[in-house]
């Protein structure tokens, strides 16, 4: 404890604070500046030291600061003032009753007025271990010495949290040469300050700074017997720790308060002048509840001490009305700025702008033509602006074509995209990979005479490597040729994008991008979340591109694929279960028999794939139907899903008088081998003993045909609208050889057809030979494209009923939200 | 408005981000959806058009789209999007603390949930 004594001389009204901290000092500045005679003024503060700069300890953290650096007040300072500072002595009572605080070391303190101060407190997930030394916070100097311990003896840090706080902590103890994982909840980090595409920028930039950031990280236990040794995730992963930082969120301190009786909800509840339900006391800073709203950075709580002076020393003031908020995170070299809501929709039009060579994302959020909200990344320089233009209200309508190019830009003449290229000095980079700047292509534009996107690429290589920046070029195009400028029609995804579905699997591969945000920062997509057209179509080229490691994405697959059954058009289900080759027998007959009973099931139907269709199940009953299905040995028919369906056969040489070869046993053979593959589109199968080709196997995507001494390989085929033969692809003559063709053809039309692109146009877009070429000229690309296809089936093959009937896949999926209760 | 009972439905993080659920009131299906951004909306999930189970639909900004033939609906306002007419029907919803809240009517408050 320590007690700075200043002596007083007249009689003045007692004004005591409680927390020596950021808005309780500030307030009471503020009221020296307005009132400097007006109070004889106490402070209690829980640390044992002075006023500091609370948000510096980040660089104290990381050794760009040093403890008398982010000091506030020194002990002079108290001195000067005539402020007795109680510190290291928390007050652990409020009497009001008899106008008193009541301190730790039993000090008892008089006041006429009380101003509470406390700040919040760091929030602590109760998982078992939260106790083991060596698991701290991150929030006062204290804190910080811990960490600076632990990370003096090297090892391992994991931080729990990546909100500011927590990525703070994380590159600070970095920079004292831990290893740190971060650990995080959402999806993304900064999720309440950053939209998705800036959250994923972020995480890119930590891990290439060497902080692992795990994301969707939900802890189950800290483990430890004395010390920390690690983190448990309740999906089952283990982190090794010699340090965990809890960095998950702050609670508002109001507990002093609470227990004197004073309104305290979600903080302590306070008015525009900062005064709580007892006139004598005011509250200020992190502790308070303003207007519903509670704070956890610097801004609002120093506007909410000006207005507590100008109250307090008797000065006509129009009260605290609440504060927009802005964030930016501190970190040295990582700019990230964002204000208001950003969340789009409604009402609401949003400008997004990437330029993914520079690394840098903007998303700004327009209602009534007023900015609502802004996401900025890689390139802040225009938060103020922004911000202020926010705060402001500002009509922005006639900035919004170029809004996204900051504040020099709206200096000039407002205009369309067109003038802000031709705006651009010649020495303006418009490719990034390969570094041509502006007047190198216009000189080439004009020089050569070139009208093409094509021909610029062939002469400048701009926008020869990613594409990303075909925009741009085009619009130099346009803006130096003017009315002689043809754009070029490439047919994009959907109106989220520019890039067509050739390009995005080609990029997707060359970029080395790996999941759905990064897809669309990369690409610069100009909608936050895709839509249903480009969504599913992103998530097969991820799955196709990266089987081993692209986590599928439920909430971009049509409903079909997400619950694994056939919508109907009453919103009930259809389940079929597969019949390997068309086979069946009797245990699967009378399992498909008993659940329809059991389920009250009311169509049963023999398809046209030769297997059995349960229609009219409701969704509910799902899991409990396939359950049934699964003890009887069934799988998932996937007749719902752009994949492998069917495999139909004739009985072939097994039985029939004609047959030339085993045609059922092939069936079941390419089925098993094949079931589980996502597709482009669906891919149907058949398998004929003989050429009478009872099976049909000239109207399938790939269909085979006995001869005398081989097999005939077919593709290209499909019933439907417009019927379409298939052709030869090519004769083959032993069992091994038409599996591994079958499993070539299929990979060569997972990797280079369009989403929704069944083989038939597709064979008609390429060519046959393009394929034959592939398949079957080339025995070396054959065997390269069936080992990647069986790579990927190795992840494929796994029946989702099941994981869905008994290992509580997608539970959510199945079950109605209950009532929980009514108000 | 008629007068509304709010009913308590449980926390935001039971409904998948970017997917919905569905709660089952006396006279209809409500559908509840939480966006990318962690917003909350509700639409009877009932589809203009042909009565669709919008809740099955995918999730885009604040939009879902019909599974059953691709309409496109706003979760704010219920308005079919671009040039399809029709609305889905609003309903009041709100989130406190974290939990999900869903204004009811007289005739849809009161029964049992869907299982
Ligand atoms: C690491 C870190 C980085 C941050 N970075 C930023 C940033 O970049 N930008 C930003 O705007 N904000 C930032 N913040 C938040 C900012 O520091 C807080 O909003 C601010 O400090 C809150 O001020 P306060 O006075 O309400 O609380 P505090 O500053 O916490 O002060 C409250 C004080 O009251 C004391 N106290 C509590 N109970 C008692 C009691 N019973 N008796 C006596 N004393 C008591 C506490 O010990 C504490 O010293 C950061 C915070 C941290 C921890
Ligand atoms: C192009 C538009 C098509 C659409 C929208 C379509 C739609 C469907 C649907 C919804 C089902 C599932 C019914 C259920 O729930 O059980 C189905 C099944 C089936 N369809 Fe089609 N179909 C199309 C084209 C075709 C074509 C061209 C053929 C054959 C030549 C075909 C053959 C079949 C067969 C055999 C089944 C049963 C599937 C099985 O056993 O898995 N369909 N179709
Ligand atoms: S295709 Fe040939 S082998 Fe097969 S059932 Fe017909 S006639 Fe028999
Ligand atoms: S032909 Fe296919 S799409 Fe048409 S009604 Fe029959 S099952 Fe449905
Ligand atoms: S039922 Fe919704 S679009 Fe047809």
């Amino acid at each position: 404890m320590n007690h700075v004594t200043a002596v007083s001389r007249t009689v003045r009204p007692r004004l005591v604070v409680i927390g020596n901290g950021m808005a309780g000092m500030r307030t009471v500045e503020e009221v020296l500046s307005r009132a400097p005679e007006k109070y004889d003024i106490t402070v209690f503060g829980a640390e044992p030291r002075v006023n500091y700069n609370r948000i510096m300890l980040s660089p104290l953290l990381s050794g760009e600061k040093s403890f008398d650096e982010i000091v506030i007040n020194t002990p002079d300072w108290y001195r000067d003032n005539r402020i007795h500072l109680y510190s290291g002595d928390p007050v652990v009572k409020i009497d009001r009753a008899r106008k008193v605080v009541i301190s730790r070391s039993g000090t008892e303190t008089g006041y006429d007025q009380l101003l509470l101060a406390t700040g919040s407190d760091p929030i602590i997930i109760p998982v078992p271990g939260h106790k083991l030394t060596g698991v701290v916070t991150f929030r006062d100097v204290d804190d910080v010495d811990t960490m600076l311990g632990a990370a003096a003896k090297g090892g391992s840090a994991v931080v729990i949290g990546g909100g500011l706080l927590g990525l703070e902590a994380a590159v600070g103890l970095q920079s004292r040469g831990m290893d740190v994982s971060v650990l995080h909840l959402a999806g993304h980090v900064m999720e309440r300050q950053l939209d998705p595409s800036a959250g994923y920028l972020l995480a890119q930039e930590l891990e290439r700074r060497g902080i692992s950031v795990i994301t969707e990280a939900d802890t189950a236990e800290i483990v430890g017997t004395e010390h920390v040794t690690g983190v448990r995730l309740k999906d089952g992963r283990m982190i090794a720790a010699d340090l965990v930082v809890m960095a998950v969120g702050i609670r508002p301190n109001g507990r002093l308060a609470a227990e004197a009786g004073l309104t305290v909800e979600r903080g302590i509840v306070v008015d525009d002048v900062m005064t709580t339900s007892d006139p004598a006391i005011f509250a200020v800073g992190e502790c308070v509840q303003h207007r519903g709203q509670c704070y956890g950075l610097v801004a609002p709580l120093f506007e909410m001490a000006k207005s507590l002076a100008d109250h307090m020393a008797e000065i006509e003031t129009s009260g605290y009305g609440g504060s927009v908020t802005s964030t930016k995170l501190k970190v040295t070299g990582v700019d990230v700025f964002s204000a208001g809501d950003f969340s789009g929709g409604g009402e609401t039009e949003e400008i997004v702008f990437r330029d993914a060579g520079r690394g840098v994302y903007k998303r700004i959020v327009l209602e009534d033509g007023r900015i609502k909200g802004a996401v900025l990344y890689g390139d802040t320089s225009d938060g103020s602006w922004y911000f202020q233009l926010m705060k402001d209200r500002t009509d922005v309508t006639d900035l919004r074509d170029t809004l996204a190019f900051g504040q020099a830009f709206a200096g000039g003449a407002a205009g369309n995209p067109l003038d802000a290229v031709a705006a651009l000095p010649d020495d303006a980079e418009i490719c990034g990979c390969n570094g041509i700047c502006k007047g190198t292509i216009v000189t080439a534009i004009t020089e050569k005479g070139l009208t093409t996107l094509d021909e610029v690429k062939g002469h400048t290589k701009a926008s020869a490597s990613c594409g990303s920046c075909a925009g741009l070029v085009e619009n130099l195009l346009a803006a130096t040729l003017g009315g002689d400028y043809q754009a070029a029609t490439v047919k994009p995804i959907c109106t989220c994008t520019d890039h067509d579905h050739d390009s995005v699997r080609r990029l997707i591969i060359a970029k080395n991008l790996k999941s759905m945000p990064a897809v669309m920062q990369e690409l610069e997509w100009k909608t936050a979340d895709g839509c249903h057209v480009c969504r599913p179509a992103l998530n097969y080229y991820l799955l196709a591109a990266w089987p081993d490691e692209y986590v599928d994405h439920g909430a971009s697959r049509f409903i079909n694929e997400r619950v694994h059954a056939n919508i109907q058009k009453d919103g009930t289900y259809s389940v079929v279960p597969r019949m390997w080759g068309g086979l069946t027998n009797p245990r699967e007959l009378r399992a498909i028999a008993d659940v329809a009973d059991k389920f009250a099931i009311p169509t049963v139907k023999v398809t046209g794939g030769q297997r059995i269709d349960l229609l009219g199940v409701k969704k509910e009953d799902l899991p409990a139907v396939w359950a049934d299905l699964n003890a009887a040995g069934m799988v998932s028919g996937h007749a719902y899903g752009k994949s492998l369906r069917t495999v139909k056969s004739c009985v072939g040489q097994e039985w029939c008088r004609f047959g030339t070869q085993m045609s059922m046993s092939m069936a079941v053979e390419l089925e098993k081998m094949t079931w589980g593959s996502w597709m482009p589109h669906k891919f149907k199968m058949a398998v004929s003993g003989c050429p009478r080709n009872c099976a049909e196997a000239t109207i399938k995507d790939f269909g085979v045909v006995a001869t005398d001494g081989g097999w005939d390989l077919h593709v290209g085929g499909n019933g439907g609208i417009h019927v379409r033969a298939t052709d030869l692809l090519c004769k083959v003559t032993t069992d091994d050889e038409v599996k591994e063709y079958c499993g070539a053809f299929i990979q060569l039309y997972r990797e280079e057809a369009r989403y929704l692109e069944r083989t038939a146009p597709w064979i008609e877009r390429v060519g046959l030979k393009h394929v034959q070429e592939r398949v079957v000229d080339d025995a070396d690309n054959r065997k390269a494209l069936f080992d990647r296809f069986m790579r990927s089936q190795k992840n494929a093959q796994k029946d989702p009923w099941a994981e869905r009937a008994s290992e509580n896949v997608d539970a959510h999926e199945f079950k109605g939200l209950p009532m929980i209760a009514a108000e | 408005m008629t007068d509304l009972s709010w009913i308590d439905v449980g926390p935001v993080a039971d409904i998948p981000r970017q997917g919905a659920r569905t709660l089952q009131t006396r006279t209809d299906r409500i559908a509840i959806f939480r966006t990318l951004d962690d917003q909350v909306f509700a639409l009877l999930d009932r589809c203009p058009h042909k009565q669709g189970p919008l809740a099955q639909g995918i999730v885009h900004g604040h939009f879902v789209t019909c599974p059953l033939h691709n309409m496109v609906f706003s979760l704010e306002t219920g308005a079919a999007q671009g040039p399809d007419d029709g609305c889905a029907g609003k309903v009041e919803c709100r989130v406190i603390d974290g939990i999900v809240h869903i204004g009811l009517t007289d005739l849809q408050a009161g029964l049992r949930h869907a299982g």
